[in-house]
This record gives C-alpha cells, structure tokens and sequence, in this order.
C-alpha cells in the first residue's frame, strides 16, 4: 500500500503548452504579412489543445511560408519544395501517435507538389496541412503564382500573366481530401476555428489560408476586408434541424454543392467546404495488418521469417 | 494406356504425400521414398556439374519451369544457378532459361550449355550455337528439324513432346510442355523426383483443380517418359550440400534481407527490374506489423521512407535507375539533414528508358554522386542472391550508426537470378527493430560538430525544451539555418568526417590469389561470378592472375593502393562503357582515389552478364 501511495520524484507532471514555450526563432516573415497571423492562430491552437509537446510535429516545404517550422517549438521538419505531403505520409502511416501540422504554400502545393497533392488525398493519412496563399512567388522575389489572378504583373509576367490560375477550391475538392477548408490571415478568429476543425478532423485535413504579401501583393486581398471596405462571406453549415432557413445551407458533406460554393466570383466564401467521414490510410493499413497478423497469432517477427525461409527451402 | 498408368502413379504419389504432410521436415528427408520406377541406366558415369539452356516462347511457361528445376536442384542437395531473359512483351517473343547445376559452389550460370532443350525451331537455331560441342540437344519433334541444324557430333533427341501431350491431355496442349519437362529433366539428372510435385503443386495452388490435374498428368508424363533405346546421360554425381539450402531470387534475398535487418517500413513505385522486392514487402510486411506503400511517384518514395526513418523506423525504397534518378533531390536532404535511409538500386542498362530488361552495372557513379552539392553516398554492392540478403543487414547498420543513406546496388542479372545458398544463422542476422522514444538530455546537440549525429525521433522528450528541425538548409550543431561561410565549412567537413570514420573502419578487400604479380582482375557486384571463375580457369591452365573483390565501393579503401601499385596490370570487370578514357565507372573511381592510372577495364554493355569465356577473350586481345 505504502508502495502505491509514494510519489516517484521522477515522474514529470506534463508540461503546460504557453506561446512563451512555443516561440522558438523570432520569425523572419516581412512586417505586415498575413504568415505572422497563421502562426499566431497555431500557437493558440496548441495552447488550446494541450498535446504532449514532444508528439507535435510541426512540418513544411519550400517557400516564405514553409520556415513555418523555425518559429515553432516543437519537434519540426523543413523539407523539399513540394515534397512534404509524401514526407508527411510517411511519417504519419509509421508513427500514428504523432500529432502533424504541415505549413506549405501556392507554389509549393499547387505547382511542384502538385501530383502529391492528389495522391496524399486519396490515402487520406491523418494530419492538417495548412496552405498559405499569398497568390505570388515571394521568396523568389516576385514571379507568377499559379493561384495568381490573370494579368498579374510580375517579373515572370511583365505584361500580365496569361495563364489560367489554378481555383485551389475546386482542386482540393476534386482531389477527394475528407476536410476542406478556406480562410483568410485576416481573420485570425476564423484561422483558429478552421484549424480547430481541421485538427479534430481524422483524416487528410486541408485549409486554404489566403495570407497577403506586402511586398509584392499590397491590397490584392481587401475585397474580403470588412475593414477595408470588403465582405468575409462567411459559410453557413447544415444543422440538419428542419427548420425552412436550413434549406439554404451548405451541406459539408456535398461536393457538388462545395464545387459551387468555389466557383463564386471573387472574393467567393469561407469556411468549411467539405467534411467526410473515410477511414485513414493508417487504419485501413492497420485493418488489413490485423487481418493478416490473426492468422498467425502468437507467432514473433523472427518466426515468420524462419517460415519464410522454410518456404524457400 | 498412359492415362491409366498416370493414374496409378498418381494416386501412389497423392497417398505418399497425406502420409508425409504433418511429418516434420527432418522427418521427411531421412525417410527415403523409394523411386516408383527404378532408374533404367545405373552404371553410367555420374556429373560433377550440368548446364542446361531452356527455349521456348514466354507463353510455354520456360521461367516457372527453370525456377521449380533450380529449386528442385537446392532441395536435392546441390548449388545451383540460374540466368533468364524477360521478353519484352507480356506473352510471345522468346524466352531463355539456363540452369548449372553441381556439387561445387556455382560462380556463373556457365557460357555454355551442356543440354540444350528447344521447342521450336527458331528456339533451336537462336540457341544451338550455345551448346558444347557434342553436348545434348532435347526438341520438340513436332516443331523441331534438327538436320543440318545441329553441328556434327550433336547427341540429338527429338521427342515427341507436343503429340504426347496432346494425348494425355486431350485436345491441342499448348500448356504442359514446361511441367513435362520438369519431370523428365529431373528424373534424368537423378534430382529427387519423389519432392517434384510437391513442389509443383505449391506453385500452382491458387489455380483451380482442372490446372491442377492438367499439372500432375503433364509431370508424371515427363518422369515416366520411356526412353526407347539410349537416353540422355545427364545424371549428376550424388549430392554433397545439406537440403537445408534455400533456392531464392536476388530480389527476394533482398527483401527478405531488409525484414530481417530489422526494416519494417519502406516506399516505392513500381520500374522494371526491381518491382518485385516491393511486391514481396508489400505481401509481407503486414505480418510483421509494418507498412510498405505504393507511392504516385519515385520523388514521393524517397520522400516516404525519409519521413519513415525520420519518424524513427529505418525505411527503405527501392528502385532501378532512371528511378534513382528521380529521388536524388530526395537522397540530397537525407545526405544534408543526416537521415538513415536504405535505397536498393535494382540496375538495369542506360541511359534513360534504355533497356529495362537488361544487365549494366552503369549506376555506380550516379548511386555515390548523382545528386547536387557536396553529397557522396554510402555505396554497397551485393556480389550473388546470398548476399543480397546479407549486404542489407551492414547496409542498414551503417545507415543508423552514420546517420547516412546508404545504397544498396544489385542488378538486373541477380534479381531474377535463383541460387541456392545455406540457410542464414538468424542468430547473426536477425536484428529486432527497435524505436528511440527516450528522454534526451539537457545538453543535446542535434548536429553535434565532432561527433556522430544521432536524431531524437518525434516523441523523445528533449531535456533543455529546445526542439530540433531536421533541414535541408545549411544548418548549425543545433539545426537552426546557418548560410555563414565558417559554419558551412565547419558543417561540410563534419559530413565528410563521416565518410573519413566509413572507410578506416571498411577492411581491406577479398583477395584471391597473390597480392603482386603480372595481372589483377578487380570486380564487383554481379562481376564477381565470371571474374572468379576466370582467375581460377587461369591458374588450372598455369597463368598466374589474382582477383580482388570490392563490396563497398564507397568509400572506397583508399589503401588497395597499395595493391594495385604491385601488379603490371590491372583491369577491373564491369559491365558499363569504358568510355573515351578506357575506364569503365570504377575504374573511374579507383584512378581518381588511388591515382593509379595503369588501372584499366574490361568492359562491355551487350546486357548480358559477363561469360567466363569474355573476360579470357579481353585479357588475351589485351
């Protein structure tokens, strides 16, 4: 009894999550950027969330968006320019205790990452994978995005660009992610919330974060700004009550009506797109592990190699 | 008439097989079964070693045929090996299989054949020059004319095989020539028959009960053929190997090497040669409890497994050139941000698609620089299918104890190849895998300047609260991005140290053979074979030559120096293009480390692995 009733000194009582404990480097974004909001509303999350600090794993690609990790202490990754979805799914499918949070941007996600993009959907490995649209190239210094709107005019487009901008609302719900999501760094309140969402989500989260650059994009985002004159038209979900106003509301569980919601003109809406329920990669990976491993139960890693061999023999 | 007789036969086999199945497996190799047809020919002379050349079209089922023979042949107590081409087309276009069966430790699948087996008559003409001089030609009669095709002296058989077919199975049998073979080539080598359809069986259980049938009556055909008259003399000396051998491709060695080096996780994308090690790991894994995924692409692979191994699970993902091309931007972070990672480079002949169903051993330089930035690699090459199990084990200590990629290279020519080798001491290469989730201390360095770096897998506590980011940037010892030019050189020479610590601790190359002299032959990978082979047919005709073996090509030990400066001349065997300069890629390597330019090749980019009979032919034009 006595046993049971003292105290191990070295039983540490769990750490509590702070901002002061998650700042890491100050961060190295330009005064004004939409990013220095996006990381505000992520350490309020954590502080919200309280998670073991040691099980986050804060991750990003390439690009002003993705030193995202730097600034945050925890343990963190600064991959590849568009490779962190796969990074991410491996890390996730072989540690699915850990808590991801993946920081990446237009370029990084729509244009070199793009294949990735798709594919990461369809296994739909558990994580939250925030994408930070700013519409332009900024760690460059100022090319053509491909989320940037025709006649842009950057050093890659000096006459205006001519391409046809990618509608990231329309790829990400046509890639079949279970959680997508849009929101803008202007509205940190509505940052934290989709974060939220997308957190408590299982499975491939996605959040399209419209996060204004100053410096090569000053203004590009006021028609959503209620301060500056502008509407944040924000999406009104389903309650499922039967009353005559709930007819209105978007269902998060119809891709149609979420294709139509991205399809409206500019600045468009903001909120939850879609929200399905499929299993993720680690448990449909996990089932089939289970399947196979009952039909040998009791036997070690080292028996079914020994019977493999035996196989061969 | 045969089908009565076939009919007993089978069920004195189906019996014989109730009785036997729960019997241990000791159990069944010291219980003899006697032979249901005592063996026509006793006293004829017994072979230490036999080659024999199958071909027909892929459709005839050649390569299963060859593959249950050679494991037959390493069930029966003998070495074996075995080389096939893939036709380029799924069904049609001709198909080999070569088998050298003996007492002996087989280095090569022989140059030339000793039995030569056709089944039709552009089969027989394509092949026919492969076989030895008065060796034994078997065809199909029906589709075979061997008059004036088959040199004088030729011991020809031409036998009826597609006709009694026909009439066993009924029908126009266009399948059953291969089982039919397999029974009558194992009888006549005095393999152990009685395990024949045990085997075939396990090949063939998941078809349906008529394939099934069709593959017994097909057999018992071919090992109760009668022989009118004189038969072929091919019957091996008795066997001096223990049954405990294993028949196994290189690419299954591979697979089955990475699990048991304690691998559990991996990524790959599917490219000729080299799918099938993921498709083994794909079946397998799930009983070990890990995970092997198909990925979009080759770039997501690397970018998988380096998430795995990142997450604290040495990972692999395999792959083939124009694939390990892909994840070198990948292989670029894993050098920078010092991440285990095993990548197995199945090699196939270049440049570009090139020829995917060929033999080269041209991504040698690519495999330890092929990325941007100062970031060689770890390089290990497997020399036959036992080592490739065995190589993956060192592999994947070197990529935890270094913090380093590591790659492993095979080739085209060892991952279909099937040998028979001894069963592995699992108590010497199975390693149980195991996760860091320990506390680190108050002052852990991630990148420590004058010591090894040892990642705090997510999870693991990190004692001074300051977390690590594991980066591809230029970083400091506490990975926080550093582009300043003293902790750049500082950081270049901490990963270069490694590479430094890599290759005193690498012992001296295998020799063979005097360590001076007129001539060394220095090989590696698949090589090694044909090289060996070579000296030692060099040394039974009185030349003196000496072999030097390398297994890690990088880095390479710098020492072989020494060596080399003590023999007039130096080739090394390699199958790749000796370029303008005369040296194929290790010899490339070997003058730029060693500085000895007198080092030379023999080279040759024909996509077959190298015959004995080349590398004689090269040394005496030399």
């Amino acid at each position: 009894m006595s046993e049971i009733l003292s105290i191990d000194p070295e039983i540490q009582l769990p750490e509590k999550i702070t901002k002061k404990l998650l700042a890491a480097k100050q961060p190295t974004w330009c005064p004004g950027c939409g990013d220095h909001s996006i990381l505000a509303a992520y350490f309020k999350l954590l502080e919200k969330l309280q998670l073991p600090r040691e099980k986050i794993v804060t991750l990003s690609g390439i690009g002003c968006s993705s030193r995202f990790p730097y600034f945050v202490n925890t343990h963190g990754v600064h991959f590849l320019h568009g490779r962190i979805l796969p990074f991410a799914t491996g890390l996730s499918l072989s540690r699915p205790d850990l808590h991801l949070f993946v920081f990446s941007g237009d370029g990084d996600c729509f244009s070199i990452g793009g294949n990735h993009l798709d594919h990461t959907a369809r296994k739909n490995p558990n994580m939250t994978y925030l994408i930070m649209d700013n519409t332009v190239y900024g760690m460059t210094k100022n090319q053509t995005s491909p989320t940037s709107p025709k006649g842009f005019v950057s050093k890659t487009d000096p006459l205006g660009s001519i391409d046809e901008p990618i509608n990231p609302m329309k790829r990400l719900i046509s890639s079949g992610a279970t959680f997508v999501a849009r929101t803008s760094a202007s509205n940190i309140a509505h940052v934290m919330q989709m974060l939220e969402r997308a957190e408590a989500h299982k499975g491939f989260s996605v959040i399209e974060c419209l996060s204004e650059c100053t410096q090569f994009n000053k203004g590009s985002f006021e028609g959503l700004n209620p301060r500056k004159g502008g509407e944040f038209k924000i999406i009104e979900e389903k309650r499922f009550d039967g009353t005559p106003e709930d007819e209105a509301r978007h269902d998060v569980t119809d891709e149609v009506a979420a294709y139509r919601l991205a399809d409206e003109s500019w600045p468009g809406s903001f909120g939850v797109f879609i929200q399905k329920d499929r299993p993720t990669r680690s448990e449909a990976s996990a089932a089939i592990n289970e399947r196979v491993r009952n039909r040998n139960p009791g036997k070690t890693d080292r028996d079914h190699l020994v019977d493999a061999f035996e196989r061969f023999s | 008439m045969i089908k009565k007789e076939l009919l007993i036969f089978e069920l004195f086999i189906i019996k014989r097989s109730d009785l036997f199945r729960d019997a241990p497996s000791w159990c069944r190799r010291i219980i003899q079964i006697p032979k249901f047809k005592p063996q026509a020919n006793l006293n004829v002379s017994k072979k230490q070693e036999i080659t024999i050349r199958l071909a027909g079209y892929s459709q005839d089922g050649i390569q299963s045929m060859g593959s249950l023979l050679a494991k037959l042949a390493g069930r029966s107590g003998y070495r074996v090996m075995t080389y096939m081409t893939i036709p380029a087309t799924v069904a049609g276009g001709n198909s080999i299989y070569q088998l050298r069966i003996g007492n002996r430790s087989i280095l090569t699948p022989g140059d030339e054949a000793d039995v030569l087996v056709a089944l039709y008559q552009d089969s027989l003409q394509s092949h026919i020059g492969l076989l030895k001089a008065g060796g034994i030609l078997l065809c199909d009669s029906k589709h075979c004319q061997p008059d004036g095709v088959a040199p004088e002296g030729t011991q020809v058989y031409a036998l009826p095989i597609t006709d009694l077919l026909e009439s066993a199975l009924g029908g126009h049998a266009m399948k059953g020539k291969n089982m039919f073979l397999l029974g009558m080539l194992s009888r006549l080598l005095g393999l152990d028959d009685a395990k024949v359809e045990d085997l075939a069986l396990e090949r063939f259980r998941k078809k349906d009960e008529s394939v099934i049938q069709n593959v017994r009556t097909a057999l018992m055909a071919g090992l109760e053929y009668e022989w009118s008259g004189r038969r072929p003399n091919i019957h091996l000396d008795d066997p001096k190997h223990s049954c405990e051998a294993v028949t196994m491709d290189g690419n299954s060695a591979v697979a089955y090497g990475l699990i048991s080096a304690g691998v559990r996780y991996g990524a790959s994308y599917p490219i000729t040669p080299a799918t099938s090690i993921m498709e083994v790991l794909i079946d397998e894994l799930p009983k070990y409890n890990g995970i092997f995924l198909q990925t979009e692409d080759e770039l997501a692979a690397a970018a998988a497994a380096i998430g795995m191994s990142y997450g604290g699970n040495l990972a692999v993902t395999t792959t083939s050139g124009p694939g390990m091309s892909l994840k070198m931007e990948c292989l670029g972070w894993a050098t920078m941000a010092e991440m285990p990672l095993l990548v197995v480079n199945v090699q196939r002949g270049g440049p570009s698609t090139g020829i995917p169903t060929q033999v080269e051993q041209s991504d040698l330089l690519q495999s330890i620089y092929g990325s941007h930035g100062d970031a060689p690699r770890v390089v290990l090459a497997a020399r036959d299918v036992e080592e490739c199990f065995a190589i993956c084990k060192d592999a994947a200590a070197i990529a935890k104890q270094y913090s380093t990629p590591v790659v492993i290279l095979s080739d085209q020519g060892l991952s279909t190849r099937i040998e028979a080798f001894d069963k592995p001491d699992w108590n010497t290469f199975y390693v149980e895998p195991k996760l860091d989730q320990e506390d680190r201390p108050a002052d852990f360095v991630p990148y420590p300047a004058d010591a090894l770096t040892h990642h705090a897998p997510p999870g693991c506590r990190i004692g001074s609260g300051r977390y690590p980011v594991m980066t591809g940037l230029e970083h400091d010892t506490l990975s926080g991005p550093n582009p300043g030019a003293a902790n750049h050189m500082t950081m270049t020479a901490k990963r270069r140290k490694k590479f430094q610590m890599l290759e005193e601790a690498t012992p001296m190359p295998e020799m063979l053979g005097d360590d001076k002299g007129d001539l060394l032959l220095i090989s590696w990978g698949s090589s090694f074979g044909a090289t060996r082979e070579a000296v030692v047919r060099m040394e039974s005709e009185g030349k003196k030559a000496s072999h030097m073996h390398l297994r890690t090509l990088y880095p390479l030990k710098r020492e072989i120096r020494t060596v080399l400066e003590r023999f007039k001349q130096v080739y090394t065997v390699e199958l790749n293009d000796a370029g303008i300069y005369g040296a194929g890629q290790l010899a490339t390597l070997i003058r730029s480390v060693t500085g000895c330019d007198h080092v030379r090749s023999i080279a040759k980019t024909d996509g077959q692995t190298f015959k004995v009979r080349e590398i004689l032919k090269a040394l005496a034009d030399a």
